[in-house]
């Protein structure tokens, strides 16, 4: 036990004075976060988070449902986080989106809440085939897809809850709004608590948080994506550098010096993967660290952001594991980790969130350490906990366990003191 | 004296290449034992199966009363390698490097701390302890790689040619080295291709080429299998073929063998001076010009050329 550890901190220590490597552990994912944050105009306007979204409101339907999408964007539940403006022209409108003053217009047609609510005095008749709704434009900003993004997912959550209401005929918020039940800053309120929801099952890039009291706070810092994506798509390369380096103490004549003193296979062995081990939870560390000091990103809970860390690792380190048995050489290893990485990088969402992404793609995204690190990150920006991260850690560790034995099994096979 | 190890017929294939093909010899506990042979002949293949790296095809050796095989844990213990090639961490000091490698071998707090100081004295490199070894010249490199080897004063010491590549200054502090341990008591086992270190050292010598053991004794014991006999080396112009003069020679009277050994020609006969001058005619009479004769006493080289017709260096 103690010898594994010897051989792990001596690999971490060799890793800290390896400069080329430490460029791609630490500076390379620590600018592209920048640079991608830049992109995503995190660094312009100075507020941290999303705030004041600027939207366009044309409601041109003017009864119950209209004037309720309208009520919930000026209600104070999104007074922080819209800023919405009435017009009556919906080419007005896009213009100005068009010459970017500002992230989406809403077009709610004429006839809409008709399209949806049967008049007064025509019976209501479930079994009837009903006309589609007159339907909703939101036009959004291309130059601002975050904020169009945001819009466009209120509007979709209020109209999936009157959707529900059409199906289910009166059960819901349109049924309790006709009744006059509920008032519109009701339906606000109600929309934020399935946001709250849709939060803590679901992780995407753009999620809106809401605090437990369920008040005011809605606020994602995207940084809070970007970074971890950058750590975890770097996190292969420590991996496959971590792999590398036993194929390159077997040809530096380190690794049988070391099978020839007094420490069996298993400890050598198993002292290289905690080595492996040892560097991806110090660069994930650091890389985390100097986001929260530099750009203030907010992790979330810590103890969770722990175990997500070693998790993630452990997973990665699987990986490394695997590439490293499969190769022959060290450089093998070092052009097979850069190809996973990127491959990895994108598919797991590194870059771009995995809801933009096509269904199947989005089942090969679960063999990446990446997709469930992205998952348990974002989850923990949002406000989650520990409790919340049982799938994505679960699932990292079992891939971690399970990517070990195959190239263990790899190992003995060739045996890790021949070349 | 008992012997530390004893090889029983040690067979090492790779695929359908045999590399060692049946070694079996024994190692006297005090001694310097050296195993002389040219490039490829199967040294470091018999040195990686007595430190258990790699797992005999067939045989079996004890160190110290252990088997390889069987006991590999407990052979590891008796033993220290000094490997052929440098084995390092570039990126660390040699105080660090000399550190780890205690610690591997189990060594640790005030124990590791003042051995590593004694090993560093030892090998010369105090001054220059907390350099990284990638900033060392080869010499001071195969130094710490030797000091490695020390650390847990081992038993039994395997060097497999420690001397390959390096100036002649630090050889010779190598070989000082090696004489100075083998005096405090350890037990050493030296690889080699030259046969003036193997002369120096050793108390007893086995020959190996093409993976057998063809001779094994002390010095004087393998020197009289060649014979009371001596060997001309005849040094010709570049120009000149050697085949043509060892053919020639083949018939001379009083020359019992004569080979051509790179760009040399050996002449192995019971006395020297007899046949100088129908050598020199000889090589006059095809047009050869000699220009230079060596004669040499009996000595390993002679023996390796008596037993396999070849010369044991091939540079
Ligand atoms: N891993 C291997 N696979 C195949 N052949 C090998 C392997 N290792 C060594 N050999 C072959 O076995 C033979 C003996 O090699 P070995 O390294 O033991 O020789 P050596 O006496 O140490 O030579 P040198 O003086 O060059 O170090 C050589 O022909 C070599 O090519
Ligand atoms: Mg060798």
């Amino acid at each position: 036990m103690l010898k594994l550890l010897l051989i792990g901190i001596k690999d971490l220590k060799l890793m800290f004075r390896d400069r080329a490597a430490l460029i791609f552990m630490l500076l390379a994912p620590f600018l592209l976060t920048i640079g991608m944050g830049f992109v995503s105009g995190r660094f312009s306007g100075g507020s941290t988070g999303l705030s004041d979204i600027p939207v366009v409101i044309v409601n041109l339907d003017q009864k119950e449902l209209g004037n309720a999408l309208e009520e919930l964007f000026n209600s104070a539940d999104l007074a922080d986080l819209v800023e919405p403006t009435a017009s009556s022209d919906p080419e007005a409108a896009r213009r100005l989106i068009d010459s970017d003053q500002a992230s989406a217009a809403i077009v709610i047609p004429q006839g809409f809440t008709d399209s949806v609510i049967p008049a007064e005095g025509t019976t209501f008749d479930s079994t009837a085939v009903q006309p589609a709704p007159v339907q909703i434009e939101v036009y959004a900003n291309p130059s601002r897809p975050t904020g169009a993004g945001i819009i466009k997912a209120i509007v979709d959550e209020f109209l999936s809850r009157v959707e529900e209401g059409r199906v289910s005929g009166t059960t819901s918020l349109v049924g309790l709004m006709q009744s006059g039940l509920l008032n519109p800053q009701d339906v606000a309120s109600e929309a934020q608590e399935l946001f709250a929801n849709v939060d803590e099952s679901e992780s995407t890039a753009i999620t809106l948080k809401t605090d437990t009291q369920g008040a005011e706070a809605v606020e994602f810092d995207l940084l809070a994506y970007f970074a971890p994506g950058m750590a975890l798509m770097f996190l292969m390369y420590t991996v496959s550098y971590g792999g590398r380096s036993i194929l390159a103490e077997r040809s530096q004549g380190t690794l049988p010096r070391m099978l020839i003193s007094p420490t069996s296979n298993a400890q050598v062995l198993g002292g290289k993967v905690l080595g492996i081990f040892l560097m991806g939870v110090a660069q994930v560390g650091v890389l985390i660290l100097a986001s929260s000091i530099f750009f203030q990103v907010q992790w979330g809970d810590p103890l969770g952001v722990l175990v997500l860390i070693l998790a993630a690792v452990f997973g990665a380190t699987g990986w490394g594991m695997l590439i490293t048995a499969f190769a022959r050489t060290p450089a093998q290893v070092g052009s097979t980790g850069a190809a996973v990485m990127l491959i990895f990088g994108i598919l797991g969402g590194s870059f771009m969130s995995l809801e933009n992404f096509p269904p199947f793609m989005q089942t090969l995204s679960k063999i990446t350490p990446n997709a469930w690190g992205m998952d348990g990150f974002v989850t923990l920006a949002l406000g989650g906990t520990l409790k919340n991260l049982t799938e994505p850690v679960t699932a990292l560790l079992i891939m971690g366990a399970l990517l070990f034995a195959a190239s263990v099994v790899l190992f003995n096979r060739n045996g890790i003191a021949q070349q | 004296m008992p012997n530390i190890l004893e090889s029983q017929n040690l067979v090492k294939t790779y695929g359908d290449f045999t590399a060692v093909k049946g070694i079996t010899f024994d190692i006297k506990e005090g001694e310097i034992f050296s195993l002389l042979g040219p490039n490829g002949a199967g040294k470091t293949t018999t040195i990686s199966m007595l430190s258990t790296l790699y797992a005999p095809t067939s045989g079996d050796a004890t160190i110290g009363g252990y088997s390889v095989t069987k006991d590999p844990m407990a052979v590891k213990r008796v033993i220290g390698v000094v490997p052929q090639d440098l084995a390092l961490y570039e990126d660390l000091t040699a105080k660090e490097n000399l550190v780890f490698w205690g610690q591997m071998y189990g060594l640790g707090g005030k124990s590791l701390t003042s051995r590593v100081d004694e090993v560093l004295e030892q090998i010369g490199l105090t001054d220059k302890a907390k350099n990284r070894v990638k900033t060392y010249s080869g010499g001071m490199k195969r130094r710490v790689n030797i000091g490695v080897g020390l650390l847990h004063k081992p038993r039994l010491l395997f060097m497999d040619e420690p001397t390959v590549g390096i100036d002649p200054q630090s050889r010779r502090a190598i070989l000082d080295t090696v004489k100075d341990l083998n005096k405090q008591g350890m037990t050493v086992l030296y690889t080699t291709h030259y046969m003036e270190e193997a002369a120096e050292l050793s108390n007893r010598v086995g020959i190996i080429d093409h993976g057998e053991l063809i001779a094994l004794g002390t010095q004087d014991e393998l020197t009289k299998q060649v014979g009371e006999t001596e060997t001309l080396i005849l040094h010709i112009g570049e120009n000149e073929d050697p085949e043509t003069l060892a053919k020639a020679l083949s018939g001379v009277e009083g020359v019992q063998k004569a080979d051509v050994t790179d760009h040399e020609v050996s002449v192995i006969t019971a006395d020297a001076k007899d046949i100088l001058a129908a050598v020199v005619g000889k090589a006059n009479e095809r047009g050869i010009k000699i220009r230079s004769i060596d004669i040499r006493e009996p000595n390993l080289e002679a023996v390796f050329l008596h037993l396999t017709g070849r010369a044991l260096r091939d540079t």
